[in-house]
């Protein structure tokens, strides 16, 4: 390629770009801290029923950020995220009644058949965008909800259903089995952790190369996209699949964190929370999924075991706080909080100075 | 070379484009005309946003109509748009880099080529800057960065200093004559700024209600007496 005459600043680019950032390193480091917490200091300072309910943060942190793929990087609204982690969890309990294969396995298996039904769920986002993809997706939810308060979840049965009336409702229906060296419930905490720390890697390679830039520009503009020669078929569908793939993993995490699902508590609604606090957690950054599987898991949990408050009230809660995120703080909580931060810090500092009677870098 | 036939374009009772038919022989040209003229709509069926009527376009013997329109920017065709479109919650570098890599260049030459095209557009920020950081005249840069990265055979510039204070069109006007030299890409420059057509265009073409009123080198269509006429709007003699 013929490129630019030479100029005098020529070696203003080739500054540009180092392989490795400070910032990368700091932020890499971090979270290396943050896993190392989880997965060691969480565990030994909780109790039982605390470690259940980390289970479900993470699977419901990558359930969130499914939500944030669509519709923080493409701009597509999906409404139906928790019926695909519904799907999952039924897939994933299916094949392990019907299979001895390995837990891996499952996970992968699972993970591909939601994928190819939220890859379908996807095509009229081809055509359809806001109210109307949402309204779509919401309805693809409900009748989740409704094909499943037929069949229910397998529990070791035959037939396609997996589901066996005499075994129905009673304590003798074995649990969907987990891996073979992690089946205690804190050794399935660090098991799950580690696998949906692997499904965050995967969405963030996706976010910093090709697909993510190429979901940048569709979200951005479309007619721009296009000529920039994306193609906006196969990107969209490609979100939906990344999307669906990974709540389709965390749905089989689900199927054997809680051993015999029912279907009755998975409700509609449920996908209306997750999408509301993801938006609180923020849908920009992959933080905010965690954040949103926090409010989504834990808080429920600390309002009924710890508090015995009605965790309806939460919908409330959450109601309010989607409203002052969207207001005040688009990016949700993952933006603002390091913005409070270091409003906060400077706060302290120059309260600091004023009290060490102006000195340069207070200590205190 | 772009070779456009008999191109007419109509949307339900409106003729943007009525029978059109010109030759772009290569360098810049201009493509100007009043508001309304057909000027955007031809760069839309460039673009393959718009289906034509009839007609056809011929883009260095290539039917440019039968291409798929995600597929074009691979075949080397870049445009911009009237509003600037780059990518606010990406860096500058991948606001270019995106470009490149659905251009069919190869990978390996893409960190230097995305450099060169900010350098050869003047564009001296940080790389990693966002591009919504950027001031106006920056994002216009940058927009013509993306325009000419990844081996482009032909640029539409879709008033491309529109807002720009005088200084910085100049410094654009620059630019944009440097790009067929430079990368080898035919170039048509949309823009209502005569002294910018004329500064860097050697053909110029006029359009007015979609028909072609004037083609040839750029001093001698601006005083074609048709041209002044569809600008200052005098009726024209039946």
């Amino acid at each position: 390629m013929t490129t630019a005459p030479a100029s005098p600043e020529r070696t203003a680019p080739t500054r540009a770009l180092p392989t490795l950032q400070r910032g990368t390193i700091v932020r890499g480091g971090v979270v290396v801290g943050l896993l190392l917490i989880a997965l060691v200091v969480l565990p030994a300072i909780s109790g039982a029923d605390w470690i259940t309910t980390y289970t479900s943060v993470a699977i419901y942190s990558v359930a969130a950020l499914g939500f944030g793929i669509l519709y923080g990087r493409v701009g597509m609204i999906s409404l139906g995220q928790v019926a695909l982690l519904t799907i999952g969890c039924w897939v994933g309990a299916r094949v392990a009644y019907a299979t001895s294969l390995p837990f891996p396995v499952l996970l992968l298996i699972a993970g591909g058949i939601t994928c190819a039904i939220g890859t379908l769920v996807g095509l009229p986002a081809l055509r359809l965008s806001g109210l109307y993809l949402a309204l779509i997706t919401l309805m693809f939810a409900g009748a989740t909800t409704v094909v499943l308060s037929v069949t229910d979840f397998p529990n070791g049965g035959g037939g396609f259903t997996g589901r066996s009336a005499t075994g129905a409702l009673t304590t003798s229906t074995p649990p969907v089995r987990r891996p073979s060296w992690a089946v205690g419930d804190t050794a399935y905490y660090r098991y799950t952790v580690i696998v949906c720390a692997i499904l965050f890697l995967i969405a963030l390679v996706h976010v910093a190369s090709k697909p993510g830039r190429a979901w940048a520009s569709i979200r951005e503009s479309e007619p721009a996209a296009l000529a920039a020669g994306v193609n906006i078929t196969l990107y969209k569908l490609w979100a939906f699949a990344l999307a669906s793939f990974i709540t389709g993993v965390a749905g089989c995490l689900l199927a054997a964190q809680i051993g015999v699902p029912r279907a009755i508590t998975f409700q509609t609604q449920d996908s209306l929370t997750l999408a509301a606090t993801a938006l609180i957690g923020g849908i920009y950054s992959l933080w905010g999924a965690i954040v949103a599987g926090i409010f989504n898991q834990l808080l429920p949990f600390l309002f009924q075991a710890q508090w015995n408050i009605d965790p309806n009230w939460l919908l409330i809660i959450f109601g309010a706080g989607l409203l002052q995120v969207l207001l005040t703080a688009p990016g949700g909580l993952a933006q603002q909080f390091p913005k409070d931060m270091a409003n906060l810090a400077r706060l302290i500092a120059r309260g600091a100075r004023r009290l060490g009677g102006g000195g340069r870098k207070p200590t205190g | 070379m772009i070779q456009v036939e008999n191109l007419t374009v109509r949307f339900a009772g409106v003729t943007p484009i009525d029978d059109a038919s010109l030759d772009f022989p290569g360098g810049t040209c201009g493509l100007i005309g009043p508001n309304g003229a057909g000027k955007t709509t031809f760069f839309n069926v460039l673009s393959g946003f718009v289906k034509p009527a009839a007609g056809s376009i011929r883009a260095f013997g290539e039917d440019m109509l039968r291409m798929a329109d995600y597929k074009r920017a691979r075949w080397g065709l870049r445009r911009t748009f009237q509003t600037e479109q780059s990518i606010e919650n990406l860096s500058v570098f991948d606001n270019v880099a995106m470009i490149h890599e659905h251009s069919g260049a190869k990978r390996s030459s893409r960190q230097a080529d995305v450099l060169a095209a900010m350098e050869f557009v003047g564009l001296d920020v940080s790389p990693r800057a966002k591009a919504g950081s950027l001031g106006a005249g920056e994002r216009r840069l940058l927009e013509v960065a993306r325009a000419v990265v990844g081996r482009p055979r032909v640029v539409l510039l879709d008033e491309p200093a529109a807002g720009l204070p005088e200084e910085e069109t100049e410094h654009l006007g620059g630019v944009i004559q440097r790009i067929p030299e430079a990368f080898g890409a035919l170039t048509i420059l949309v823009d209502h700024d005569m002294s910018l057509v004329s500064n860097c265009c050697t053909t110029t073409a006029v359009l007015d209600f979609g028909k072609v009123i004037a083609i040839g080198p750029t001093a001698d269509v601006l005083r074609d007496e048709r041209v002044t006429n569809a600008y200052l709007g005098t009726e024209e003699e039946v």
